[in-house]
């Protein structure tokens, strides 16, 4: 019988084909001294342009906020090209859609590396996205330059964080609600894993602080319905709400918290995944007044920031805003920049080695950052924000000095719980 | 292909002239469904370009690609088994996808740690648990995992199955039914975060049953596999389908109550094909983890298990070679427009989708297949009532009037 033939044909090859198949066991001993000698790399320098590739959601349900993070990072290609470019190239951009799904993210990547042969690559925003596109970067010895906040408790040699870690947004704005008098806090989040993260920071946070967490509660992302949670929050008692909820679950969390009587002043909600950019949807009648926590808003006063606003808007649209992520990305190309020639080199290694100087520095719209030459993180400002009736947010409070970037919350005796160290 | 028509085909096309909304099996027939002959060499011009030609000349890279795209075409043979021989509409096939997935994907992080020389995953030290969860403990043997790859879709299947059709739910009802489950698997994996790092899904493996994946040996290997069992999974449906079952299968689908009325139990018969294709499913997920390198919830929901169906019905849900042709085709295109043209290939999906259903039912198979009735009716008319006017005209009429 033919069919019974061609299983048998089939079969026989695929033994042959695994007997004398001569590939390597895997041994973790080993792939650790193999990561010593470089990889050979198909970045190609020999020409007078250098090519970036440029992974950002340009469709799905991340598109509104990634395509803003594409925006900027073509801005800062654009002026460091009309800068005369680095290492005397040209930078050109290959553009690829991470299409919201992690593992288009980790295709994509893997084209950008293996097929275009870009020597750095930006972008990414879900903590998914990432952690699809970290073993990519690892096996190929390439590097990514991440431009989000996250949860922390992580450390790639491949991967450089410009967006805040933990100790950089939670913490300090847990700080500063102690300060203000809030003792009770209602912690309200989407269910995925950055809410769920930081809220186990918070919950250790509180218990070594003398703070009480009077409740907990997770929405599935995009949910819509909060009437029960609101009416909890405000049942419990709490001084303040700390949320991490997503998207457009925060068009209807504040449209229902504010539906009760709930405000500002009565019971304040901190914000860690609201930006410049998500005032408009979710609606500024809606959030007035409320706080928010990141590194960088664009009311920020400083000379780089002037000029970053200003040349935002005059490429996209007077009546864009610009956000954290979107600064941290375009910080994130001219720290590449001050890498590779720190280095003098478009090789992986040779730049790794020139972060671990601990030198690389630039003067961003945030103010000076530094890349953290053992974690990969950038140390950075933290500032607590208030919402204002335009939809702009003002700085009430900041740290004194850039916050060193702590991903695994070393330094703090009681978050051991929480990194299992 | 041939394009005459063979005795054993004539024979192996049942009765259906009953159906008027669905393509029959004969509607394919000569095109992408053949005799022995055929079948061969389909299986044979396959197996020399994927096992010989494509890694000769495709990179790394491309080879991945090529291996991602064959995992979701098993998805696609077993909807083509369901869908288009069985009738049942299933748009919930992440649910085995992700279940044959998320098994490998346990098996492969929990033996990277014991080689690293870790008790417990990274991502589970993190989520403060100090003791491995027993469900993971029970997939820690490579053979035990294999063997669950394979029971435990096929057991969920079964059940779900036999609950679903022996109380005659069919139609929308089934497709909603099937889709709501799709919906509530991602739901529950997401809720997991302790169990199944949740929304960010279980990636960075190193190796596969103690083989090195970074080395491009073992990769070349791997898609040889993966290959291998998308062929072998072809020439299993093609056997099933001129068997007594596929036939069985085909008349469920035309006329239950008739099969009911004969002495047969339609729930039975649907459910054994229902499995059948959640057994592909589940081997292609089992396979897309080492190939791809990561399976995480949005891999598996509402979204991924309709776009399984879309290359199904492109490329002739009913036929033979259709599904996973159409279905290599749709992810092949999808990588090459959706870099050029992001949000222009979700539409372009969607709207190739709908004039298929609502148009061309019978997928871009039946178009090749009209085609070559108009060819063989042009040859007729040439030859007038000739010699060969007994048997081909009759067959040419027959599919149509279909």
């Amino acid at each position: 019988m033919s069919a019974r033939t061609t299983v048998s044909a089939v079969l026989s090859l695929v033994a042959a084909l695994t007997i004398t198949g001569c590939g390597q066991r895997y041994d973790p001993q080993a792939e650790a001294a193999a990561e010593q000698v470089p990889q050979a790399s198909c970045v190609d320098t020999s020409g007078d342009t250098v090519k970036v590739g440029l992974l950002n959601s340009l469709s799905g349900t991340m598109a509104v906020s990634e395509t803003t993070v594409n925006r900027s990072l073509n801005m800062a290609i654009d002026e460091i090209n009309a800068d005369g470019g680095v290492l005397g190239k040209q930078i050109e951009p290959v553009t690829e859609d991470g299409a919201s799904e992690p593992t288009i993210f980790a295709e994509r990547a893997g084209k950008l590396i293996r097929q275009d042969c870009v020597a750095a690559t930006f972008g990414g925003w879900t903590s998914a996205s990432r952690k699809a596109m970290l073993p990519v970067f690892e096996a190929q010895n390439s590097l990514l330059f991440y431009p989000v906040q996250y949860e922390g408790l992580e450390a790639s040699p491949n991967i450089f964080y410009s967006g805040a870690t933990t100790n950089q947004q939670i913490i300090p704005a847990l700080d500063w609600m102690r300060e203000q008098g809030h003792k009770k806090i209602f912690l309200v989040g989407s269910d995925y894993v950055f809410p769920r993260t930081a809220n186990r920071i918070i919950n250790a946070y509180a218990q070594a602080h003398d703070m009480e967490i009077v409740g907990e509660e997770y929405v599935p992302m995009g949910s819509t319905e909060f009437s029960t949670i609101v009416n909890k929050a405000m049942a419990s008692d709490a001084d303040a709400v700390f949320n991490t909820l997503n998207g457009d679950s925060n068009v209807a969390f504040f449209r229902q918290y504010n539906a009760v009587g709930l405000d500002p002043e009565t019971m304040p909600v901190m914000s860690v995944s609201i930006a410049e950019e998500e005032v408009p949807g979710i609606g500024v009648d809606n959030i007035q007044g409320q706080y928010v926590a990141w590194d960088y808003y664009q009311t920020i006063q400083t000379p780089t920031n002037d000029q970053f606003v200003a040349n935002f808007k005059d490429r996209y649209g007077q009546n864009q805003v610009t956000s954290d992520p979107m600064e941290a990305a375009y910080t994130s190309v001219y720290l590449w920049k001050a890498m590779v020639e720190e280095a003098g080199s478009f090789d992986v290694a040779a730049v790794q080695e020139a972060v671990d100087t601990g030198e690389i520095t630039y003067d961003a719209p945030e103010g000076e950052v530094t890349v953290d030459g053992e974690t990969q993180h950038i140390s950075k400002t933290p500032r607590i924000g208030q919402i204002r009736d335009d939809g702009l947010i003002d700085t009430v409070w900041e740290a004194p000095e850039p916050v060193v970037p702590d991903p695994f919350l070393e330094t703090y005796p009681w978050a051991d719980s929480i990194t299992g160290a | 292909m041939t394009t005459t028509v063979s005795p054993q085909q004539t024979t192996t096309t049942p009765p259906t002239t009953g159906s008027a909304e669905l393509p029959s099996v004969a509607e394919g027939a000569g095109v992408w469904t053949t005799g022995p002959r055929g079948a061969l060499l389909g299986l044979g011009i396959g197996a020399v370009l994927l096992l010989v030609i494509a890694p000769l000349t495709l990179g790394g890279f491309g080879l991945d690609l090529l291996g991602r795209y064959l995992c979701v075409a098993m998805v696609a043979v077993g909807i083509g088994l369901a869908w288009g021989r069985g009738g049942m509409l299933t748009m919930g096939q992440g649910v085995y996808f992700g279940l044959g997935a998320y098994i490998m994907a346990m098996h492969m992080t929990l033996a990277d740690t014991t080689l690293e020389g870790e008790t417990i995953p990274t991502f589970m030290r993190q989520n403060g648990v100090e003791q491995l969860p027993e469900l993971w403990g029970i997939v820690q043997h490579p053979v035990v995992a294999v063997a669950a790859v394979i029971l435990v879709p096929t057991g969920v299947a079964g059940l779900l199955g036999w609950a679903i059709f022996s109380r005659r739910v069919k139609g929308a009802y089934f497709a909603i039914l099937s889709q709501a489950l799709a919906a509530a698997f991602a739901v529950l994996i997401i809720g997991q975060p302790v169990l199944t790092n949740g929304s960010n899904g279980l990636s960075n493996f190193h190796s596969l049953f103690g083989w090195d994946l970074s080395d491009q040996a073992n990769r070349t290997v791997l898609f040889l596999v993966v290959a291998a069992v998308l062929l072998v999974m072809l020439a299993v449906t093609w056997q099933l389908y001129r068997s007594r079952f596929g036939e069985l299968l085909v008349a469920v689908r035309d006329q239950e109550e008739r099969v009911r009325f004969l002495g047969y139990d339609p729930a039975l018969i649907k459910t054994v094909a229902y499995m059948i294709a959640a057994l592909f499913a589940a081997i292609g997920g089992a396979l897309f983890v080492p190939v791809v390198g990561i399976i995480s919830p949005a891999d598996i929901g509402v979204v991924p298990s309709i776009a399984f169906l879309i290359g199904v019905a492109i490329g002739g849900r009913s036929t033979w070679l259709g599904p996973v042709l159409g279905s290599i085709a749709v992810s092949f295109a999808g990588t090459q427009l959706a870099s050029a043209f992001p949000s222009f290939w979700v539409y372009l999906q969607g709207l190739l989708f709908i004039l298929v259903i609502g148009f061309l039912p019978g997928g871009l198979a039946s178009v090749l297949g009209l085609v070559r009735r108009r060819r063989s009716q042009g040859a007729n008319d040439d030859g007038g009532q000739a010699a060969g006017s007994t048997t081909a005209p009759v067959s040419s009429e027959q599919e149509a009037t279909r």
